[in-house]
């Protein structure tokens, strides 16, 4: 399960919003073992399309010290959907970094943003339940 | 002293769950390569075969992505900091059909 403080999910959102047209992508910090998100990190995406993200390794970097010297490490990445369902692409299936991350897609392609989380192990997708935690 | 690399959390279990290790070169590329001699788990995780970087992998020399500098090939002194990191990217548009051979 992600645990998502309300700040956080805003934040996501209205990163994702801000970078319309173009996807938008960005990093969550917390704690690995309990899946509870502490921090949002905007990052630019360097293919600055609407149907591919790259997150910027700089703004990588600087996110995973600023996780690690706080006791906690990135524990997920999320980004935007402009057009498409919530649910991970062959793409995103495919490029996914670490089994042990959460892969937090938010969907723009209705008036409200749809908000869903997945781990993608070997291939294979599943969705997990996400708990907003009140600020 | 040797240079210390970072590595990430996926990289991690290779060399007995070390978030940082020591390793010894005069550029990335033998740093690296004295790395995976040391921990074979990493051997093909950050250096190709061909001794190119791995395409989704990232490497900084303290502050810097390796690639802006002279790759693998960039020197690294005493006490500089190597972070590795996974190259995290995807979208919304399906892959490319694979190549029919």
């Amino acid at each position: 399960m992600l645990h998502l403080p309300e700040a956080v999910h805003s934040q996501m959102v209205a990163h994702c919003l801000v970078g319309l047209p173009d996807e938008a992508c960005g990093l969550l910090g917390g704690d690995p073992d309990t899946g509870e998100v502490v921090t949002c990190y905007p990052t630019r995406n360097l293919a600055r399309s609407a149907k591919l993200y790259t997150v910027d390794p700089k703004d990588h970097l600087r996110a995973d010290r600023d996780a690690e010297s706080g006791g906690g490490s990135i524990i997920g990445v999320f980004h935007s959907h402009t057009h498409t369902d919530a649910y991970p692409s062959p793409t995103d299936v495919a490029q996914a970094p670490d089994p042990a991350w959460h892969y937090v897609l938010v969907s723009l392609r209705d008036i409200c943003p749809v908000v869903r989380s997945y781990r993608i192990v070997d291939g294979t997708v599943s969705e997990e339940p996400v708990s907003l935690r009140p600020l | 002293m040797p240079v210390t690399v970072h590595l990430p959390t996926v990289l991690r279990s290779h060399a007995g769950g070390a978030k940082s290790v020591p390793a010894d070169g005069a550029t990335v590329g033998e740093a690296l390569t004295a790395l995976a001699v040391e921990h074979p788990g990493l051997s093909g995780q950050v250096i190709n075969g061909d001794g190119t970087l791995h395409k989704f992998v990232n490497v900084y020399v303290n502050d810097d992505d390796v690639r802006y500098l002279a790759g693998l090939d960039t020197p690294v002194t005493d006490n500089d900091q190597v972070s590795i990191l996974p190259a995290v990217a995807g979208g919304a548009v399906p892959l490319p059909p694979p190549l029919q051979v």
